[in-house]
């Protein structure tokens, strides 16, 4: 197969060509490689796992030499947009942001579907997880993870009335890990429970023979309990039930994963339930891994705030433990995969979690007072909820009477939990007893299997092995729908992906979708309407307001809406300025050399930022001294009178003015200020003025006298080209 | 509403006798507890099968997940899901020496399960 080229996009049909014959790489969980004392650029990490071969920083990491720290939890990204071709591209992006386990939620409706679907139909709020699909992801995950250089765990669900079906289909396809939790199926899918348990049992065997990691559901109590921090009890318990049925059904400990969840947020004291919460639960589950997922239960779609909870509970991830860190976005409060809010987690968990590198090095929890008397009262309870149930008769009773997802705090019942039947919900009645010359001739079965009666060691060799043993024996269906499938929806967008037209896109490749921001000066429920009559005479399609924050109840809010551009552009047509030139060392040196340049420097206005400048400037960020040029630096909020009279009084050859602020163009009026001062002073045609600041844009600084105007991805090396350049044509036209 | 209790918290009175265990002994009791919990459905899970559990032992036979189907469909119909379809398809192709798949489909399109309902005596309705 080929390998990508970084430069170059995927080829989504060479990924679905010949998937008939395709074998995945490999099967199991992948943990990241911890390094003890990496160093890495100026610094050496506790907690960071190997580089990447290829990867992308988080914004700040251009002032460090691009350096990539990767946290040694593994990361997790979400992604699922309905349509799978589309999220090949988006699961390449996320590897290259840090992202080594991938999830593909499935669509609406998947648990209750009693078979496997197969094809390629589109789905809603996920993708239909079918065998093709399954296969052209992992394909592409096996070609992206040696673009990074890094494994990437590939994940779905085993749940639902098909959970062993899907399970085998995923221990075939090299599918890494999963979510599998019986009680998920019982209180939220209203599967039967006998069954859910009975079928769970085959399932995680069949994930245990794969080295899959399982997840649980537990969270889920979490996101549907009326007060979530009083559901800690029962957490501890589901975590429990689920941990130990799990492994005593095959899967190794170490494969089985924790879905702890900080049970509550600010504006409530979430510090004083979540952390003694997770040193309670680590207390307890010593053996099993942790995926510290983030709060979902009081999310909202204001991506700010989510941001701050993702970090507030990695802060419990980097003082207790993590070996998966999750990240959820903000759109889980505005139901679209915007993909680029994924990117945006996965960076704020790096973030976060270099950031705290190392801090149990410093700090410590205390084992004592507050955290020792509730860490100790969350066990107890735990310990008392399964006390009950089994006073009551066992799990399906305890369910029956509505144990589960109670809003007390347990003890405490408000009598308001989540009640099954244990005859009732999908699926009931289904349930065979096993006669005593029971047989199933496969590998990974769960159970009474009477192979004696045939005198074999092993079941699967009575049929000379099977799927497992001999892939070979898989059958591989390609489509089954003529309408609803990949091919189908490909041809209909065939002109963005392989001619030079392009359209913006959130859900679906050229889906047209945007996001604009607006403030307008009135209240909550009129900024709304208002903001969607601009969206409209902005031309967007279907508008729609998906975030609103009241600045104050009269004088204004924030609205951020969503719509549709119904245009493309043909990339053919831009006109793009040539990069501009950047001239070697010894080129710039010989020039200063004959020139003999000198500069006057300095942040214009009534402006305090510095960083830029000196970067451009000092030598030891590689700025215009080190070719040799010499600057007289003025400091930051310098008027411009004065530094054009320090131009005159020091007979400069060039002016650099920093200006960073850009409210009401202030940046663009100092420009044009700096220019006439000059020319009254009449030293303009025999000096050079530059302006550089992240607000800067070339072009308008030109327009606004500049000779140039230097912008935030510029550096010394930029600056001191075309300084020597122009001074050059300035000298040679003399 | 639905009947279930609804009790004030009864946590100190209630958490007495876990007074004297220290957090060793809090810990073995939880997974004691959750373990005498799951055992009994542990034990229902090794003593019976369910359609998908049926359908994934086909699955692993070589079979595809349009063909295991009506297999199991079969089996249910005559009551012999009690010894496993995996095992029925096993028996055909032993008994008429064809292959596994040959086997299965063969009794897709309705053939032999005369045969095994005598072979397995009628099973279980």
């Amino acid at each position: 197969m080929k390998k990508l080229i970084p430069t170059e996009k995927m080829d989504i049909r060479e990924i679905l060509n010949d998937l008939e014959n395709y074998r995945p790489k490999r099967r199991g969980w992948t943990w990241r490689k911890k390094v003890k004392n990496l160093k890495m650029g100026a610094f050496e990490f506790t907690n960071c796992s190997e580089p990447l071969k290829n990867s992308i920083g988080i914004p700040a990491s251009r002032y460090f030499d691009n350096l990539d720290p990767q946290p040694e939890e593994v990361i997790t990204t979400e992604i699922a947009s309905g349509r799978f071709e589309d999220d090949i591209r988006r699961m390449r992006m996320a590897a290259w942001h840090g992202a080594d386990h991938l999830m593909v939620i499935r669509t609406a409706g998947q648990s209750h579907f009693d078979g496997l679907i197969e094809g390629t139909p589109q789905g809603i709020g996920g993708v239909p997880i079918t065998r093709k699909q399954v296969r052209a992801q992992r394909k592409a995950c096996d070609l992206i993870e040696e673009e990074v250089g890094r494994p990437i765990n590939y994940h779905s669900y085993v749940s639902g009335v098909a959970g062993p079906d899907v399970a085998v289909m995923f221990a075939e396809e090299g599918v890494n890990g999963a979510h599998q939790d019986p009680q998920y199926n019982v209180l939220y899918r209203n599967i039967n429970m006998v069954r859910s348990f009975i079928d769970a049992a085959e399932s995680k065997k069949i994930m245990g023979w794969a080295e899959m990691a399982q997840i649980d559901g537990a969270h889920n109590a979490n996101a549907t309990a009326r007060d979530a921090w009083k559901v800690m009890p029962e957490l501890m318990v589901q975590h429990g039930l689920n941990s130990i049925f799990s492994y005593k059904s095959g899967i190794k400990k170490e494969n089985i994963c924790l879905s702890t969840v900080p049970p509550t947020a600010a504006p409530a004291p979430s510090m004083k339930f979540d952390l003694p919460y997770a040193v309670a639960l680590r207390d307890l589950f010593t053996e099993y891994k942790m995926r510290a997922q983030m709060n979902t239960k009081y999310i909202t779609s204001s991506s700010r705030e989510a941001t701050v909870t993702h970090v507030m509970n990695m802060m419990i991830s980097r003082l207790t433990s993590a070996d998966i860190q999750s990240t959820i976005t903000p759109d889980e409060g505005r139901n679209v995969p915007w993909h680029v809010y994924n990117i945006e987690a996965c960076d704020t968990a790096k973030q976060t979690l270099v950031g705290l590198d190392g801090l149990l090095e410093m700090v410590e929890i205390r084992k004592d007072g507050y955290m020792a008397k509730m860490v100790r009262e969350l066990k107890e309870r735990a310990v008392l909820y399964l006390e009950e149930m089994i006073e009551t008769g066992g799990y399906f009773e305890a369910v029956e009477k509505g144990f589960f997802v109670d809003s007390g705090n347990y003890p405490e019942k408000n009598g308001d939990g989540i009640g099954r039947k244990k005859d009732g919900g999908v699926g009931a009645g289904r349930v065979f007893t096993r006669d005593e010359d029971y047989m199933a001739p496969v590998t990974g079965h769960f159970g009474n299997n009477n192979i004696d009666q045939y005198g074999a060691k092993n079941p699967a060799d009575l049929i000379g092995g099977c799927t497992f043993e001999d892939p070979d024996k898989i059958v591989y269906i390609d489509e089954l729908d003529d309408v609803d499938n990949v091919n189908v929806r490909m041809a209909e967008n065939e002109e963005y992906r392989s001619t030079s037209k392009i359209k913006p896109e959130v859900e679906w490749l050229a889906d047209g979708t945007v996001q604009i921001e607006l403030f307008l000066p009135t209240s909550q429920r009129v900024a709304e309407f208002a903001a969607i009559e601009f969206a409209k005479k902005m031309n967007l399609a279907n508008p729609e307001v998906i975030h609103s924050e009241v600045m104050h109840i009269s004088e204004g809010t924030r609205v951020q809406v969503k719509g549709k551009v119904e245009f493309d552009l043909d990339l053919d047509t831009l006109v793009i300025p040539p990069e501009p030139e950047v001239m070697s060392d010894d080129e710039i040196r010989g020039l200063v050399e004959k020139y003999d340049m000198k500069i006057v420097a300095g942040t214009v206005g009534e402006d305090e930022h510095s960083v830029g400048l000196r970067e451009v400037i000092d030598i030891k960020h590689g700025g215009v001294e080190k070719f040799g040029m010499e600057v007289e630096y003025l400091g930051t909020s310098v008027p411009c009178e004065k530094l054009i009279d320090a131009a005159v009084e020091l007979n400069a050859d060039v002016v650099l003015a920093s200006t960073i602020i850009s409210h009401d163009d202030v940046h663009y009026k100092n420009m044009k200020k700096l220019h006439e001062l000059a020319i009254e002073k009449g030293i303009r045609d025999k000096i050079i003025i530059c302006a550089g600041g992240t607000q800067v844009t070339p072009e308008i600084a030109r327009k606004n006298g500049m000779d140039e105007g230097f912008s935030k991805n510029d550096r010394g090396v930029n600056v001191a080209s075309f300084l020597v350049k122009r001074k050059k044509e300035m000298m040679e036209n003399k | 509403m639905k009947g279930y209790l609804k009790r004030e918290d009864d946590f100190s009175t209630r958490r007495k006798h876990l007074n004297n265990l220290t957090d060793e002994e809090l810990k073995n009791r939880f997974w004691e507890l959750a373990e005498k919990l799951v055992d009994p459905m542990l034990d229902l899970a090794k003593t019976h099968t369910t359609p998908s559990i049926e359908r994934s032992v086909l699955l692993r036979m070589g079979f595809s997940s349009i063909e295991a189907k009506p297999l199991v469909d079969g089996a249910i119909d005559r009551g012999l899901m009690g010894k496993g379809v995996g095992h029925l398809v096993y028996k055909i192709s032993e008994e008429k020496k064809i292959s596994i798949r040959q086997a299965g489909e063969e009794m897709i399109e309705g053939n032999h399960w005369d045969t095994l309902m005598e072979i397995f005596k009628g099973g279980k309705k």
